[in-house]
């Protein structure tokens, strides 16, 4: 019964879409209040029905309600309750009523706390926003529907993937779902931006807490994806350059570039044409990175065969969104007026370079993630396109730009001089190339590039510190006073700092553990030992476990490092029922590096193949995507967001 | 300077950097992209030994030999066509005989190949389709286990 009161309410929602879609519209284009007004009521009822909707779902697989097509065929009742939860949004159909609970979710804050924006600016977001809705709502209810019962229900489902039954993986697409909608409101606001003909230091103001709060929830989002590949893959790799990964990391580099842009249309009142279409830019990727990876279009075109419905659909929302947004850009952008004026050497300039490397990389990543499927749809030659395409071509679109990012924070505007930033960076150049030269001298291994990765992180660190120190005055004065000042500083300044200083533990880490890796792989009975980076790994023993759905076998590993024992790691082969297999790693972090054992198969003789990797520094990337995320949320407590913009005025803030 | 400077200098910019990029991009994908084999294929075209490559077929059932030093030996085949691969390391979890199975690496003189990578996909009734599209091709018939 639950169910169908879901199903129900979800048809509500899309009854409730189409009204906020047209009747606020109607009421901006001809100054009516109440028809504006509706707008607000219309996105909280619409957030009441979608949550309805997806608590009837998520309850239909908590209890197990095998007589929902949908639960039957993703879950299964010996699950642990959390994977029941996450089950729901582990499906495409579940997933898509995730994405439109997001979206309803953040439509209806928007009407809720935007209680400062102009009445018409408003109704025309909440009505883009609400044609947004109604396109999803329309595609479940007639593609992808959750609530279609079974005449006859099976004792038991099919089960979740068990690769997939993991915390992290659990979180991931609530988290990165929240970074693609939230783009959606600056598409909104993009939107009724050309509309209106109108974009200024307020309309930014609104827009970029938003693009920070779904940048946050991308970097967190893409984070744990890794972190998930990382330790529940096996092969202890974190980034693959997978079609799926690309999907959500374009628009992740398309967000970072309008975070960025958007600055420059709130203090100087520039580039606006430009973050206008940044904004549609970067929801289009996020469309485009939802369907790829849940429809599958990506891994196999005959998705849309197998399906001619769902396929059509999917294609009628990007070309109606995409399509729809560029033809609008290009139709009314001409109509914005040009704002202020610099010269190329400015904190303007810095953020324009900022966005062209930005874009050239994400073109680049594009470019690779879709030319198989075009190749194979105009002369079907199956290729693949690799890590060493994306190594080849996004590594030196970006390692410029992580050269210049200390620089950008301390450029002035309009008209900036160089050489006194120079100066006040020669401190971080020397710091970097004495790091790089350290890692030389004493890396004593791994390719040529490896110092010079660690160098350009530290430059990274330092020279955003530096930032710091400079706005401080640390050195200069008192320590009483440089203390003082760093907390009396703007929190979007410190937020910058810690963003920037993450991206440093980053490159460092990702270069740690891509260029220093060591691994062995032996045949082990136990007792045998196997030596890798310092560390002794030895097969203890083999025992059988007993989970709630799987069954398997669990080694034990002594590690010890000369004659001291550091610890014990366990390693399990994992048989699920109603079915797949799975490995759990042992795991021994370090901030040096990770420990990292996988069990293998049986060889000759009660002997294991046992795989024992030391994987270089790899904490440090996670630190840095956290501090990244981070640096996002210090940031987006900045007084101007929090207290607001009380009119359509510009107040000059001192940079 | 004046707007119209201003603009001619970040156009060139711009235009110097997604030209830098464009041909790199054009660069790596003349020589750095992988081509997908199925044995037939393979034996076909008559690849050149030492190119690196994608080979993707089924696991011949019965032919999967560990050697000493972890050293796995099987029969990848497409129903009409074998050839034998050499992989050194730890086998995904999905790996199975009779089942879908990619690997990326190295034909070697007299016909075999020498994987350093063997691709484990997240759905165990995943065949890949290029597999399952050049069975198809050759009318080999799809059992159980292969996705449409």
């Amino acid at each position: 019964m639950t169910v169908e009161l879901g199903h129900f309410a979800l048809i509500l929602a899309l009854a409730v879409s189409a009204f906020q879609f047209v009747v606020p519209l109607l009421g901006a284009s001809r100054g009516d209040v109440g028809l504006m007004n509706a707008a607000r009521s219309a996105a909280v009822a619409q957030f009441l029905l979608v949550s309805l909707a997806f608590a009837s779902l998520i309850h239909a697989y908590v209890v197990s309600d095998f007589s929902v097509l949908n639960v039957a065929e993703n879950s299964h009742s010996d699950k642990p309750l959390i994977y029941k939860i996450a089950g729901t949004w582990g499906n495409h159909e579940g997933s898509m009523v995730l994405w439109v609970f997001i979206l309803s979710l953040f439509g209806a804050a928007v009407a809720l706390f935007g209680n400062n924006l102009p009445l018409p600016l408003k109704a025309r977001v909440l009505a883009v926003q609400a044609s947004i809705g109604l396109a999803f709502l329309v595609f479940i209810e007639f593609a992808s529907n959750p609530f279609i019962r079974l005449a006859n229900p099976p004792i038991n489902g099919n089960g979740l993937n068990p690769v997939l039954q993991d915390p992290a993986l659990a979180f991931h697409p609530p988290f990165l779902y929240a970074g693609y909608v939230g783009l959606s409101i600056s598409f909104s606001f993009a939107i009724a931006a050309l509309l209106e003909g109108k974009v200024d230091a307020a309309w930014a103001r609104w827009v970029r807490p938003w693009t920070l709060l779904s940048w946050a929830f991308l970097t967190i989002g893409i984070s744990m994806g890794s972190w998930w590949a990382y330790y529940e893959l096996g092969w202890g790799g974190f980034w693959f350059w997978d079609p799926v990964e690309n999907a959500s990391f374009m628009p992740w580099l398309i967000a970072t570039a309008l975070l960025h842009s958007a600055i420059v249309v709130e203090r100087r009142d520039a580039l606006k044409v430009w973050t206008i279409l940044l904004s549609i830019l970067a929801f289009s990727l996020s469309l485009m990175g939802t369907f790829l990876v849940r429809s599958g279009v990506l891994t196999s075109v005959h998705a849309f065969a197998v399906d001619p419905t769902r396929g059509l659909f999917i294609l009628a929302i990007l070309a109606i969104f995409i399509g729809g947004g560029l033809t609008l850009f290009a139709w009314r952008a001409p109509a914005l007026k040009l704002g202020g004026l610099f010269a190329p050497i400015s904190r303007e300039g810095g953020l324009v370079m900022n966005n062209i490397f930005l874009c050239a990389a994400a073109s680049s990543v594009f470019i690779g993630t879709l030319y198989p499927l075009a190749l194979e749809t105009l002369n079907g030659a199956k290729i693949s396109v690799g890590p060493p395409y994306f190594n080849l071509t996004f590594g030196p679109i970006i390692l410029p730009l992580l050269l210049l990012v200390p620089f950008g924070p301390m450029l002035t505007w309009k008209r900036a001089d160089a050489l006194a930033v120079m100066q006040r960076l020669w401190g971080a150049a020397a710091l970097a190339l004495l790091a790089t030269i350290l890692v030389y001298a004493f890396g004593h291994r791994g390719p040529w590039a490896a110092p010079l990765g660690m160098g350009l992180g530290v430059w990274l660190i330092i020279g955003s510190l530096a930032d710091l120190a400079n706005r401080t005055n640390l050195g200069r004065t008192s320590l009483r006073i440089s203390f003082q000042r760093l907390v009396g500083l703007q929190r979007s300044i410190i937020g910058t700092v810690m963003s920037h200083a993450g991206v440093g533990l980053l490159v460092i880490g990702i270069v740690a553990a891509s260029m220093w890796k060591e691994e062995q792989i032996v045949s082990l009975k136990p007792g045998g030992t196997v030596a890798v980076a310092g560390y002794t790994v030895t097969f203890l023993n083999e025992q059988p476990v007993q989970g709630p759905n799987y069954t398997g076998r669990s080694g034990t590993f002594k590690i010890s490092q000369g004659d001291n024992e550091i610890t014990t790691l366990v390693s399990e082969k994992r048989i699920f029922r109603p079915s797949g297999a799975n490995t759990q790693v042992g795991l021994y972090q370090t901030l040096l590096g990770d420990l990292y054992i996988v069990m293998g198969d049986e060889g000759e003789g009660g002997s294991r193949v046992v795989r024992a990797s030391f994987n270089p520094m790899v904490s440090w990337m996670w630190a840095g995507a956290f501090l990244m995320f981070a640096g996002g949320v210090m940031s987006l407590s900045d007084r101007r967001f929090r207290i607001g913009v009380p009119k359509r005025a510009v107040v000059a803030k001192p940079a | 300077m004046t707007r119209k400077q201003t603009r001619l200098t970040i156009i060139l910019m711009a235009l110097a950097i997604l030209g830098l990029a464009a041909g790199l991009v054009g660069y790596a994908l003349r020589s750095q992209i992988t081509f997908f084999y199925t044995p037939s294929d393979l034996i076909e075209k008559s690849v050149k030994p030492g190119t690196r490559i994608r080979l993707g077929g089924m696991v011949e059932k019965g032919s999967w030999a560990k050697q000493p030093d972890s050293v796995n030996v099987f029969v990848v085949t497409d129903t009409l066509k074998n050839i034998t691969v050499t992989y050194k390391g730890v086998l995904p979890d999905l790996f199975r005989e009779g089942q879908g199975v990619v690997t990326e690496g190295i034909l070697v003189d007299g016909g075999d190949f020498t994987a350093d990578t063997v691709l484990a996909k997240h759905d165990e009734n995943y065949m890949p389709k290029e597999i399952a599209d050049s069975l198809k091709a050759k009318g080999v018939k799809l059992g159980k286990g292969a996705r449409q």
